[in-house]
């Protein structure tokens, strides 16, 4: 039981850090949260930098085009990027994090060479259309229909809550074949171009004014068969490999930022006099003491797949259920940080904070969370 | 990086385990609360004590050269997170910091006591009484296996004990966690395993979620021993072991609130124990005047 890094590890830090310092003064500025082509250009122009420098697709394995490090240099990378400022993950989030990985574990050699080195080189971006209006958290419900047309599938139906699909080239899209079989057994996973015909995407504006998510109708669209990875109504499981197994690295730059946040929000209580509140303090303290045992699960957690290859997704799912909640907490006592300037929407905080609404919600509601823990940690029985 | 418990650490974790089972069972632990009576303290068993003096409890950090067994504060956390979860009773804590430097301590000849903010536990049972008890004045101690006693004057806690504290308390979460999960397993009402309704298997969820964060805190501030990570971990263990002692008992049920069943064990020593080292104000004051800092950020 050790928190020390491995002489490479801190080779690996130290490079790193290196070339930060030397690529990031020459960014382009962040382009305005409303300006999508800008955001698209620029999400894609880090991950090509990344690309150019050796840093693309650490955790894909090798063989997939990744540099197959271990998750401890993956922790590092995301935990220095984050305290150097660089950009997020951005509109790469769904290639590089989910389609990529499930097409370089279930696609076929032609599947793995057509899409996934555009996406290492920041080329192609990729969104997920999975969640629908009558299904969100019993995703298995999903009714977007797709039948079999000579060499195409024709899909109908509707996606919501889609995030990036204005700026995306194609769609990990989760399509009903089997209406028949069993929910879990009638699913296949394919790849959508984003371009063709039939295909309408109306933005949905959040709550924080933007639109970062959107509805995706889906009225005959033609995708080819050749473009669906697995086998046809396996797309439950395709999709589940991903989704289950990761190596603990998932919220790493998150938890970076939450405490840098933490320590600006000290800093701002002590410039307007709202330190002097004992009460305030201890809560930001406390705040304190939740996020260092976060980093510790996170090191915690990255250790264990370092040992096994992976940490169950049951792991994760502890993971955020906390990180979820505690991140919410942060942007409330924010709020008493900055007082009546906590409803002023050019307070960055104040935007944060209505963001921050979605983490117990998105990729999993909490409720969810704890009925995974509770069935497949526990082993308590199924139920309602 | 290597965050987990090593081969040694988990075939410890298991020597422990199976000790305790069978030196201090369930058994052994309602004799020990029925022992003691509304006037009778109760007693501690120097048979035991000197046991876990041979198996090592108190002399783990000392120096091999000393007698001792040579292990870090790692593999001491791992050993209180078992006497946690056993709720072993005794000056654990005090006899193992007092390990080398008062003699027979290491062993488990000596009891030996210590003055903590302004409580002694187990102050008349003790050979040996670490700071000043003049003044002391005995409480009815809320927990039935750890006699109590007020003194006026605080003394200092040390940062060791604190840690050991947390291990205590984070064994004693995960307890009440799986005691929780068996009785919702089997207990049926309306026709089914309480455990099927949601209200309850989200209740022994968040039981799971406060072990597992607690646990990080806890055994990351073993290896740093670093003055914050100990406050951090003493607040988030002790939440996870008396919030989950409380809601144990709410899983129980009737049967939680009887004196029958373990789970006021657990709540009651996790409060005694949430009284040790520093306050939660000032963990938590410590912590914000870290953010401050420059090494904070
Ligand atoms: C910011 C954001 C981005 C998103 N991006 C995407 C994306 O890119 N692609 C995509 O496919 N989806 C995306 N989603 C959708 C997201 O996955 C769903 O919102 C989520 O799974 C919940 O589904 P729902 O909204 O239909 O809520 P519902 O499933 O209708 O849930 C409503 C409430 O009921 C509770 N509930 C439901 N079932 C149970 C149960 N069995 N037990 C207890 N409580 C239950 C839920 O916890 C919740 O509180 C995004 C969502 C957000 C907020």
């Amino acid at each position: 039981m050790d928190l020390a890094c491995t002489p490479e590890e801190e080779e690996f830090r130290a490079r790193l850090r290196q070339w930060l310092a030397e690529v990031l003064p020459s960014l382009p500025p962040k382009p305005s949260p409303d300006d999508w082509p800008g955001r698209r250009a620029y999400d894609l122009g880090w991950q090509r930098m990344l690309y150019d420098a050796g840093y693309a697709g650490l955790h894909w394995p090798a063989d997939a085009g990744g540099r197959g490090v271990t998750p401890t240099q993956h922790l590092i990378f995301l935990e220095e990027t984050e305290k150097a400022g660089a950009p997020y993950v951005g509109a790469n989030f769904v290639g590089l994090l989910h389609a990529g990985p499930t097409i370089a574990a279930e696609g076929t050699p032609e599947q793995r060479a057509r899409w996934l080195p555009p996406v290492l080189r920041g080329e192609e971006v990729w969104c997920q259309g999975f969640s629908e209006p009558d299904a969100g958290s019993d995703l298995a419900a999903l009714r977007t229909r797709a039948w079999r047309d000579g060499d195409d599938y024709v899909v109908s139906g509707s996606k919501i809550w889609t995030s990036h699909a204005e700026v995306a080239d194609w769609c990990e899209l989760l399509v009903r074949t089997d209406a028949r079989a069993p929910k879990h057994r009638g699913i296949s996973w394919l790849a959508m171009p984003m371009d063709a015909p039939g295909i309408t995407v109306r933005p949905l504006r959040t709550l924080a004014g933007s639109t970062e998510f959107a509805e995706v109708f889906l009225d005959e669209v033609r995708v080819p068969v050749a473009n669906r990875v697995g086998a046809e109504n396996d797309g439950w499981r395709v999709t589940m490999v991903t989704l289950s197994f990761e190596r603990g690295t998932a919220f790493v730059g998150e938890v970076v930022a939450c405490r840098r946040v933490l320590g600006e929000l000290a800093r701002e209580a002590r410039k307007n006099g709202r330190w002097d509140d004992p009460a305030l303090r201890r809560r930001l303290g406390r705040l304190n003491a939740e996020f260092r045992a976060l980093w510790r699960l996170t090191q915690w957690n990255v250790s264990e797949s370092e040992l096994t290859g992976g940490v169950p997704g049951t792991g994760g799912s502890v993971f955020k259920l906390r990180y979820s909640h505690v991140r919410q907490e942060l942007y409330d006592a924010a709020a008493e940080v900055l007082g009546p300037e906590a409803l002023d929407l050019s307070r960055e905080w104040t935007l944060d904070r209505l963001s921050s609404l979605s983490y117990t919600i998105a990729a999993g509601t909490s409720q969810i969370q704890r009925n995974i823990v509770a069935e497949r940690i526990l082993g308590l029985p199924k139920g309602r | 990086m290597d965050f987990q418990l090593s081969e040694d650490q988990r075939a410890l974790r298991t020597g422990v385990r199976e000790l305790l089972a069978g030196r201090f069972g369930r058994e052994r632990l309602r004799a020990a609360v029925d022992a003691q009576g509304a006037d009778r303290p109760p007693g501690l068993d120097r048979a035991l004590w000197r046991e876990l003096g041979e198996a090592g409890l108190f002399s783990l950090r000392l120096p091999e050269a000393d007698g001792g067994v040579g292990l870090g504060l790692p593999e001491a956390v791992l050993v209180f997170e078992e006497a946690g979860r056993a709720l072993l009773p005794g000056p654990l804590v005090a006899t193992h910091l007092a390990a080398g430097e008062i003699p027979g301590a290491a062993t488990g000849e000596t009891v030996v006591a210590a003055v903590d903010g302004t409580l002694v536990e187990w102050l008349d049972e003790a050979d040996v009484v670490r700071g000043d008890v003049t003044g002391a004045v005995a409480l009815r101690s809320a927990d039935p296996l750890t006699p109590l006693h007020r003194v006026p004057r605080a003394a200092p806690t040390d940062p060791v004990a604190a840690v050991l504290t947390a291990a205590e308390q984070l064994g004693s979460a995960a307890r009440t966690c799986e005691l929780a999960v068996q009785h919702a397993r089997t207990r049926e009402q309306f026709g089914r395993p309480i455990g099927a309704f949601q209200a309850v298997k989200h209740l022994c969820a968040e039981m799971l979620v406060r072990v597992e964060v607690a646990r990080g805190a806890v055994y990351a501030a073993a290896v740093t021993a670093d003055p914050l990570d100990i406050a951090a971990a003493g607040l988030l263990a002790d939440e996870a072991a008396e919030r989950g002692a409380h809601d144990c008992l709410q899983v129980h049920g009737g049967m939680g609130f009887t004196w029958e069943s373990d789970v006021h064990l657990h709540l009651k020593r996790a409060w005694v124990r949430a009284r040790r080292g520093q306050s939660a104000a000032d963990a938590e004051e410590a912590l914000a005047q870290d953010l401050l800092s420059p090494a904070g950020r």
